[in-house]
């Protein structure tokens, strides 16, 4: 794309774009670190998360304003309003995922010293493997605008939701097998649930990486597949 | 209660509304315009819907106030310029040699960049147009057509006083107004606006858009703007001319979210001048 008349607009959206940016790799970032510190209950490196998630908010905060101040001194159309939009729901989707990793970096404060068997945790691993691999995706979509990359991460979406309802079940029925994994299960099933949620905010930022490019609002809901609020597992003791 | 009296009405609105906006007023068919040698306008082809606001943009030099100029043959009286092509205003061809002009003009009204009212009164202003058009049998009826000319281009209240005080004393944009008013007073069909805007200020700006609004209720309104934020706020659909072609034209929402070519894309977003 040409540059604008104006050099000062092109330098405020390309400062706009790098506050993006940035917020985007603080945020995968903190889920990896949350996760790394979920799995090897590490308490250090959660606090670490807890403490870094205030530096996501300001820079969320000052992207919000950024993007006003230019909407009101250039008044942007067509593409360069598209992207400033694109911009603050990204911001926000980002500061949302940032309050998710700092979640499960509280609950693996709450866990310590309750070690359980490794066995319970993969199943949260797994998931959050897939949901740092879309994320990862659709910023690398979002930086090169591309298209494709941000429908297959939108597509794949269903996966997430897939494999938290399978991981529901799973929970629970360690939790019956033997009551002394309930506290432990319990905080793991909302790590898994702030972990499914982290692979929602992804698809927002697809979303929004396909109204950026196309100017379209996709608006054809997507088949859900989170089933666990309606998944029951039946009590066999 | 509320819901009783208020359902029918907006229905009817909405009945009445949808086919204004489809059928179109003003048909061009591959008009061209050359000034001399200079080709000023190529093959251009557009339906202009009747009772809306359509908003011609572009680049000075691009050929929209040429092309706003074909519509009321105001290019007749530039002796080099000549014109081909069709335009028909409600099917019925204005280039016709038996089409008288002076008939034309009443029914296609302008008002220009610069207020520029009559060096008479306020009130002859208004009157002029009407009494030449033949239009008031008496001087009640004259006074009546002034009067409700002025309310619709809502200068009324601050001119009832003072009605036969210079026209050229108002304030610019009291003047424009008075420029609207005296093009409606011939009740025309189709209302030129060649920038009316840009001597004005922000407020007086603010009185003649709100006014843009409210008489495409009854009148098809052609403006040429330079203000792309005023075109995105008074239109309802926008041709982008450059370089004396018309690039693209449609619905003002898309051109200026999602413009589909790229001279568009350029022009709005402030890429190109």
């Amino acid at each position: 794309m040409s540059e604008h008349i104006v050099s000062r607009f092109d330098e405020e959206l390309k400062d706009l774009a790098r506050r993006i940016a940035e917020m985007g790799g603080l945020a995968e970032r903190q889920v990896d670190h949350a996760m790394t510190a979920l799995t090897r209950l590490d308490t250090t490196l959660a606090r670490s998360v807890i403490d870094d998630d205030r530096r996501l908010d300001l820079l969320q905060h000052e992207a919000e304003e950024m993007a006003i101040l230019t909407i009101a001194r250039r008044q942007p159309m067509a593409m360069d309003l598209r992207e400033i939009v694109g911009a603050i729901r990204i911001s926000n989707d980002l500061e949302r995922v940032g309050d998710l990793a700092k979640n499960i970096a509280k609950r693996v404060i709450a866990l310590e010293g309750q070690f359980q068997s490794p066995k319970l945790l993969r199943g949260v691993e797994h998931i959050a493997e897939l949901s740092l691999a879309q994320l990862k995706n659709v910023l690398d979509a979002y930086a090169t605008r591309d298209l494709e990359q941000a429908t297959e991460v939108r597509d794949r979406d269903g996966e997430v939701d897939a494999m938290y309802t399978s991981l529901f079940r799973e929970l629970l029925t360690y939790m019956m097998e033997d009551p002394r994994n309930i506290g432990f299960c319990a905080h793991l099933l909302f790590c898994a649930k702030n972990i499914e949620r982290i692979g929602d905010h992804a698809t927002n930022i697809a979303e929004t990486v396909h109204y950026v490019v196309t100017g379209e609002l996709q608006l054809d809901e997507r088949v859900k597949q989170d089933a666990s609020s309606t998944t029951t597992v039946a009590f066999e003791g | 209660m509320n819901s009783l009296v208020q359902t029918p009405k907006t229905s009817a609105r909405a009945a009445e509304s949808t086919p204004h906006s489809l059928h179109p007023k003003v048909v061009a068919k591959d008009v061209n315009v050359y000034y001399g040698d200079k080709h000023a306008l190529h093959d251009v082809t557009i339906d202009i819907p009747e009772k809306a606001v359509m908003a011609f943009i572009g680049p000075s030099g691009c050929g929209k106030s040429t092309f706003l100029r074909c519509i009321n043959r105001m290019n007749d009286t530039i002796s080099i310029a000549r014109v081909t092509g069709d335009i028909l205003i409600d099917d019925q061809h204005i280039y016709d040699p038996k089409l008288d002009v002076v008939q034309l003009r009443a029914r296609v009204g302008m008002v220009f960049q610069k207020p520029n009212p009559f060096p008479k009164s306020i009130f002859e202003n208004v009157a002029y147009g009407p009494r030449i058009h033949g239009l008031a049998r008496s001087k009640t009826d004259l006074e009546e057509i002034v009067t409700a000319s002025l309310q619709r281009a809502g200068l009324w209240n601050e001119v009832k006083d003072r009605l036969n005080e210079a026209g050229t004393g108002l304030s610019g944009g009291q003047q424009q107004r008075l420029c609207i008013a005296r093009a409606i007073a011939v009740s025309p069909e189709v209302i030129l606006m060649d920038e009316p805007c840009s001597a004005l200020d922000p407020i007086a700006t603010a009185r003649v858009e709100e006014l843009i609004d409210e008489l495409r209720q009854n009148f098809t309104i052609i403006i040429v703007t330079h203000s792309m934020q005023q075109a995105a706020r008074v239109s309802q659909n926008t041709a982008f001319f450059h370089l004396g072609i018309l690039v693209e034209t449609g619905p003002t929402d898309q051109i200026f979210t999602t413009p589909r070519d790229k001279r568009t894309q350029d022009y709005i977003t402030g890429r190109f001048g």
